[in-house]
């Protein structure tokens, strides 16, 4: 392993390609710690995420019509507006307003950091898509199923939880996984309030090494393999929890 | 293969956009935003006499920053138009009956789409020259030409998908037909299949162009004077008071709302008017 490091080293002497990532240990370790804070981001964002879509869709066929109005509200507002300008928005703003907490040295913090302000703006962001996703799905479930619930019982949160919500899933699918793919995409955006994530590293090493065309192609690359690795994932498990005869 | 049914297992699904907000109209924005940006300053008018409210400040920065948010419209235009150009000419690739031709065009397309758009933008900025010379004629490349070009790069890609995916869903018929009739491919599809495409392609098409409108605020962290930046040092330039962060990004949020949310009602009702009933 050393060896295989060491030979980007002689690339970099002999051709003057920087990959300082490779074969310098602690750039290496940053850069892995990047690439984990994007996963781990991307992990919480999008548990968050299905689970705002899964409680806003509930909601939404709330018999309530303020309930509804609210939801709506919510989604039109995150949907419309630029996600970069909601992280601003909830980390320098809202982040403000809230009170600071006691840390372990004895001086003042605020309540949540950078990464707990970035999870929590892209899990909305991304939750008022899957409302919507949700929603086509609920709908999709034939009224037939419920009333046969219905008749059988079930309450009106079992109806969702058993019967609606695991059909409605399957078909939702395809659309889910589209915004999922774009959420990994959008996690880059925390880097504007630094988040260490594989952006920001890769930001940090070239501002030591100006190295910037390498490390730009590395990450695109990098973010290729990252979405291509999840793509692929996502289209095996479409595959294999499709309805048979249905669509 | 489907099956008539009196219970079927599932419906067939449809992506419906979400109901209007309240039923609001375009107009409705205006007295929306007054009375937000004036309950967030009265939020705070009670403290510091002899500082100027939120609201005044606000309004003191306001023509600036509607300024800084009309170049993020031309951003955003000129993005598009660069976008779609060189996208409908990879989409039409991707339908090449050419294989090396139709694989080099979808290699692109997939590597542009799978890239993030901060990151295609940080490539455009660092690895763009500041000027080129053509014929000892220096032409130099401003901070905001490199941002259309960066942000036109993952426009082209989701343009040549929507292009692709609007031929691909014509039913061959129109394909066979057209050959039937001795029309050569070049006819079929200028003629036949591409106007047939347009209003399929209208839709999809201003979603894009609505995120891209949302996506140029990208341009403010690789330093384009854009809305965000002149937010930002509007807020400076008050001395960081704290109380006016949430109006001044409220400001902002409501800008891009009031611009971005009648295109998608527009988008929908397009939807709704050329949906196919079958």
């Amino acid at each position: 392993m050393e060896f295989f490091f060491e030979w980007f080293r002689v690339l970099y002497q002999e051709t003057g390609i920087n990959l300082p990532f490779l074969y310098d240990s602690y750039d290496r370790n940053r850069m892995f710690d990047g690439f984990l804070t994007t996963i781990w981001l991307s992990l919480v964002c999008l548990f968050f995420s299905v689970i705002i879509g899964v409680i806003g869709a509930w909601l939404q066929a709330s018999s309530f019509t303020w309930t509804r109005r609210i939801v709506n509200g919510y989604i039109q507002l995150f949907r419309n507006t630029p996600p970069l300008v909601q992280l601003y928005f909830f980390y320098f703003a809202i982040g403000t307003l809230l009170p600071r907490v006691e840390n372990d040295w004895g001086g003042q913090s605020p309540l949540f950091g950078s990464f707990a302000w970035a999870a929590i703006s892209l899990s909305f962001f991304a939750g008022a898509f899957n409302v919507e996703i949700f929603r086509s799905g609920i709908e999709a479930v034939p009224k037939s199923t419920v009333e046969a619930a219905e008749a059988l019982g079930f309450s009106k949160l079992q109806i969702y939880k058993d019967i609606t919500l695991p059909l409605a899933f399957r078909v939702v699918l395809p659309a889910l996984n589209n915004n999922l793919v774009n959420l990994v995409k959008t996690t880059t955006l925390a880097y504007a309030i630094a988040v260490p994530e594989m952006l920001y590293e890769a930001n940090q090493i070239w501002s030591d090494n100006v190295n910037v065309t390498e490390m730009m192609i590395f990450l695109l690359l990098a973010y290729f393999a990252l979405v291509g690795v999840l793509v692929g994932g996502m289209n095996r498990w479409e595959r294999s929890m499709k309805i048979p005869g249905y669509g | 293969m489907t099956y008539k049914t009196d219970l079927p297992v599932m419906m067939p699904v449809t992506q419906r956009k979400a109901e209007p907000f309240l039923r609001l109209k375009l107009w409705h924005g205006v007295p929306i935003a007054l009375l937000f940006i004036i309950a967030t300053s009265l939020a705070f008018a009670a403290e510091g006499d002899e500082k100027q409210s939120p609201l005044a400040v606000l309004m003191n920065w306001a023509p600036l920053l509607l300024q800084g948010f009309i170049f993020n419209l031309v951003i955003s235009v000129s993005a598009m138009s660069l976008g779609t150009a060189v996208g409908a000419l990879l989409g039409l690739g991707q339908i090449s009956p050419n294989r090396a031709m139709s694989g080099s065009s979808w290699i692109i397309t997939q590597f542009f789409r799978n890239a993030p758009w901060l990151v295609l933008l940080f490539f455009a900025m660092f690895l763009l020259p500041f000027e080129v010379s053509i014929f000892g004629l220096a032409i130099p490349f401003p901070d905001w030409f490199k941002a259309i070009l960066g942000l036109s790069l993952p426009v082209m890609a989701n343009v040549s998908e929507i292009v692709r995916g609007a031929v691909k869903s014509l039913p061959s018929g129109q394909w066979e037909a057209a050959e039937s009739l001795a029309y050569t491919r070049r006819q079929t599809l200028w003629l036949i299949i591409l106007p047939q495409c347009v209003k399929r392609m209208l839709p999809p098409w201003m979603n894009l162009y609505s995120i891209l409108t949302m996506a140029t605020v990208l341009a403010s962290i690789v330093g384009v004077s854009e809305v965000m930046t002149l937010t930002g040092r509007a807020l400076s330039a008050e001395g960081g008071r704290p109380e006016l962060l949430a109006p001044f990004y409220g400001f902002v949020l409501l800008l891009f709302f009031a611009y971005c949310y009648p295109i998608a009602r527009f988008t929908v009702r397009l939807e709704k008017k050329f949906a196919v009933i079958n």
